[in-house]
């Protein structure tokens, strides 16, 4: 146990770091309710403009849910993919392992300029049209990687004596998946799926490169920046976007908490 | 446990399922093969084009890529000084960034893991998270408003009769701005890594006479070294690549590696030379791979 | 050690890969090699009109006053993509996926050169016979009386200030060059372009130079510009490309004093911001818009509609007095006039002596065009250039 003293300081420590993390946030909050057409501080005016212009605006609308299916589309491949790969690196033993565990974190830890650019080669090189496919499968390699490291972190820290146990009591193959392994990583997917989500969700860089006509929400705003009349409105729509986000964020959070802590985030 | 629907006598399921129990290393390939491949396909093939491209040659005039080798666009690089006080620019901001976010994430990430109750663990956590999901672009622009002349900063500065910081536009406005928006990603693996330490070797610690300093030093930050060398990954290779921010913020009076490789790629359509210049932050971030690995940051992401 | 290998693998195999591709095929971007001249005969009419319509064009040239009424007479939906910079739009052309662009003349020769942009038949345009002689059949975008295009716009990069902290009120692109002027609260635009604005500062500050034309620059010439950018950098708070980004600037007023167009002048204003904004002595930069169309447009019948119809007087006075810029068609200043008194006088629409001091935007080639033969620094070299004087 800590000495009192310094469980007081971290805690106003902590607080303060929180603080730091919030207030541009609340600042884009006020923001979005700035009635001068420039970014300007402090805020004379207030007006509700910015929202009614958002809500009503149908490429906005248009780019959340493109977002929204790359998200899920990549989330999706990369939950598959993700937790084959995991269960590959934790339960096997096999020449290159090593060698794997650097390739796939290497779409992580390489910046989205080389991914983005790489992918560009490609698709220029193979004359593809750009479109929210070529967006997701940019999106599902970092995805993918995401998923993995959950995933593995959670397998390496259960043994498979369980899933032995299970299959001498003479459960089969699926049986065994499907009650004792998917459980347990339940949360671990949970989690990794969450972050996938949000990566793909706030990409802007890889998806600049490897965009068509359609836009995602962030090449929306980014092409929204340009516009002198209108460009506030962005902070409205992204103050609706974490307000949205809230919800499964909570979600989850709960579903963490009841199995024991987010261990499994690794 | 259910009964096992296998009652159908020994049924198709159960047959696969022996199978790939007795031959382990067909389930090995079948789990590994489709995610390997859409990794090696989709981006390490890209990756390596990347990378040949930096040895490819570009036609001045009509702007195609002629597929004849080269050393030119690298030895470009290689001898440029401009490029190396870019490297220099680049790295340092990394590296700053980095040292920061640590000495923020930390504190945050241990009271988290081993102080705070239940409930605020919970709360904090959810407030680590949620900052990920605001735009990055919509953050990026909300620093260069705050760090303004007239901006958040100075009219808060000014509330408590402080002088103004002219900070606009300054690498000092960037790194504040870098720290800022990474810093859920270095707090979430630290938090993790320090979440897994069972209290009992703590105990054991204190019980063998270590004072709580000493259980930090020698027992807990051991263990939490992975997370803090995971959390460095991304807070270094975001901000080595990154040239947004450096234009939001920085107002491109600088260049970052990533502002470059863009300006390359994008205006001057110069791929290959794009590329050559892409070399070096690949090289760097192969090499800070190398020496995290060390430190068992793989195992903590 | 494992790793060691892996990673040299795959540094062997990208170089493997790149010595193995021996063969010169080449990985499409645009047309071929240059051309321009004689080519298949142009068409004598506007065959059916497509339904829509890719343009790229700077910002405020296609805003919904002018765009309305050309979807609802013609049915041609227009999507614009804006461009920052010549540089931007020159590879946005690349993609294939636009049919036309108003190329500024620092674009529309290498456009020319690259076999992207294709002739255009100048009967074809109603209102072409009035354009201001001067940009009927200019060298940005006509070669050969061959004619690449049709001319829209015209304007100076002049020099704004806040009148309310840059005093005295400036005359001279100098305090903008001196390195210490207003020191964090200066900008300049983000292309190396702009190096031209250098040269022609010292075309009649440092006049041994002998500095005839700020685009044909010989190696001394261009040291000397790069190195008063070098100097400029000290005083530099940012680079702009974005406007509306140099407008949030001088709002909040992070910066008191850059080069900037009419536009920016214009919404300032119109903001209350205590904005000026003066053609300095030296003289200034410029650009010449002109629209062009790709050369394996999609659909090239709305585009040369859309040129017959950006050429009319109407749709050139909106244009003009949305962006303050000057009108290719002087016809449009009776319209203009009416709006604002003077307007065309004071922007010169008509003057030729006026439009003969700018040094309009074109392309540096090494060919300096005149007996100096081929000594002149391209264009490539302008943009290794500016990353230096970025990085100095």
């Amino acid at each position: 146990m800590e000495p009192r003293p310094v469980r007081i300081g971290l805690r106003i420590f902590s607080f303060g770091v929180m603080a730091f993390l919030y207030i541009p946030l609340v600042v884009i909050v006020m923001a979005s309710f700035n009635a001068s057409r420039i970014p300007t501080w402090p805020i004379k005016d207030y007006t509700l403009h910015w929202w009614s212009l958002a809500l009503h605006d149908q490429t906005a609308r248009t780019a959340l849910e493109n977002s929204f299916k790359v998200g899920l589309a990549a989330t999706a491949v990369a939950l598959v993919l993700g937790s084959a790969a995991a269960f590959a690196l934790s339960r096997f033993r096999f020449f290159g392992k090593n060698s794997l565990s650097l390739l796939l974190v290497l779409p992580l830890a390489l910046p989205g300029i080389i991914t983005g650019l790489s992918l560009l080669s490609v698709i220029e090189y193979l004359s593809l049209t750009p479109s929210l496919v070529t967006v997701a499968i940019g999106h599902s390699t970092f995805c993918i990687v995401v998923v993995f490291n959950n995933a593995v972190a959670r397998l390496r820290r259960s043994s498979s004596s369980f899933e032995e146990a299970s299959m001498d009591l003479g459960a089969d193959g699926w049986q065994t998946f499907r009650f004792i392994t998917l459980p347990n990583l339940a949360t671990a997917l949970v989690a990794g799926g969450l972050l996938a989500f949000a990566l793909s969700f706030d990409e802007i860089v890889v998806t600049n490169f490897t965009a068509g006509a359609q836009q995602t929400l962030p090449l929306w705003i980014y092409n929204q920046f340009r516009l002198p009349n209108t460009a506030q409105e962005v902070n409205a729509v992204a103050v609706f976007v974490i307000a949205l986000t809230a919800i499964p964020v909570y979600l989850a959070q709960r579903l963490m908490r009841e199995s024991g802590g987010i261990g499994g985030r690794g | 446990m259910s009964t096992p629907t296998a009652s159908a006598p020994f049924g198709a399921r159960r047959r696969l399922s022996a199978f790939f129990y007795r031959h382990r290393w067909l389930k090995l390939l079948a789990l590994l093969i489709p995610p390997l491949s859409w990794i090696v396909v989709v981006y390490l093939a890209a990756l390596v084009v990347l990378l040949a491209t930096a040895f490819w040659q570009q036609d001045e005039l009509s702007g195609q890529i002629i597929h004849t080798f080269t050393w030119d666009n690298v030895r470009t690089v290689k001898d440029d000084p401009t490029l190396h006080a870019v490297t220099r620019q680049t790295v340092q901001m990394a590296v700053l960034v980095t040292i920061t976010d640590i000495l923020l994430a930390f504190p945050l990430a241990y009271y988290m893991a081993r102080v705070a109750s239940r409930g605020v663990r919970a709360l904090l956590f959810v407030g680590v998270l949620m900052p990920l999901w605001s735009s990055y672009l919509i953050k990026a622009y909300t620093w260069r408003l705050m760090t303004g002349d007239a901006g958040t900063i100075n009219w808060a500065l000014a509330k408590i009769d402080l002088g103004p910081l002219h900070i606009a536009f300054s690498t000092t406005a960037m790194w504040l701005a870098f720290t800022y928006i990474w810093l859920p990603y270095m707090v979430l693996p630290i938090y993790a890594a320090l979440e897994r330490i069972p209290g009992s070797l703590i105990e054991a610690s204190s019980d063998l006479g270590g004072r709580s300093w000493r259980t930090l030093r020698s027992v807990i930050m051991p263990l939490a070294l992975p997370g803090i060398a995971a959390g460095s990954i991304f807070t270094f290779s975001l901000t080595l690549g990154d040239y947004i921010m450096v234009d939001l913020v920085g107002g491109n009076k600088t260049d970052f590696l990533g502002s470059v490789i863009f300006r390359y790629q994008g205006i001057a359509n110069d791929l290959p030379l794009a590329a050559a210049i892409a070399l070096v932050p690949v090289i760097v971030i192969t090499i800070y791979l190398l020496l995290v690995k060390r430190l068992g940051a793989f195992e903590a992401l | 050690m494992r790793v060691r290998l892996v990673l040299a693998a795959v540094l062997v195999s990208a170089m493997a890969v790149a010595a193995g591709c021996g063969s010169s095929s080449s990985s499409g971007n645009g047309g071929s090699g240059s051309n321009g001249s004689s080519g298949p005969s142009l068409p004598q009419s506007i065959g059916p009109l497509e339904t829509s319509l890719n343009l790229i064009a700077w910002q405020g040239y296609t805003e919904p006053n002018v765009l309305k009424p050309f979807e609802k007479q013609t049915g041609c939906q227009v999507n614009v993509k804006y461009g920052q910079t010549s540089d931007e739009m020159y590879k946005l052309m690349q993609s294939g996926n636009y049919d036309g662009v108003s190329a500024s003349g620092d674009a529309s020769n290498r456009l020319i050169a690259s076999g992207l942009v294709s002739p255009i038949n100048p009967n074809l345009i109603s209102d072409f016979g009035d354009i201001t002689p001067q940009l009927q059949s200019p060298p940005h975008n006509t070669i050969n009386g061959v004619h690449y295009g049709v001319s829209y716009q015209w304007g100076a990069n002049i020099l704004m200030y806040n009148k309310t902290v840059v005093s005295p009120a400036p005359d001279s692109w100098g305090v903008i060059f001196d390195g210490t002027s207003y020191k964090g609260k200066v900008d300049a635009y983000d292309s190396p372009i702009y190096i031209a604005d250098a040269a022609l500062y010292l075309k009649s500050a440092q006049p041994d130079l002998k500095i005839t034309d700020p685009y044909e620059l010989t190696q001394p010439q261009f040291d000397a510009a790069v190195n008063l950018l070098k100097k400029q950098h000290q005083q530099i708070g940012n680079y702009w490309s974005s406007f509306t980004a140099q407008i949030q600037d001088f709002t909040q007023g992070s910066i008191v004093i850059g080069p900037t167009w009419p536009y920016q002048l214009n919404t300032l204003k119109a903001a209350k911001v205590p904005v000026e904004a003066v053609l300095p002595k030296e003289g200034a930069t410029g650009w010449a818009d002109t629209w062009m169309e790709y050369s394996k447009a999609a659909h090239p019948n709305c585009m040369l509609k859309w040129m017959d119809y950006a050429t009319t007087p109407e749709v050139q006075a909106k244009t003009a007095y949305t962006f303050g810029s000057a009108p290719a068609n002087p016809k449009a200043c009776a319209i203009l006039d009416k709006q604002v008194k003077n307007y065309c006088a004071d922007y010169h629409v008509t003057d030729p002596n006026y439009f003969d001091h700018i040094s309009f935007w074109k392309t540096p080639l090494s060919e300096c065009g005149d007996s100096r033969g081929n000594t002149c620094v391209p264009y490539t070299e302008w943009f290794q250039a500016w990353t230096d004087i970025k990085n100095s």
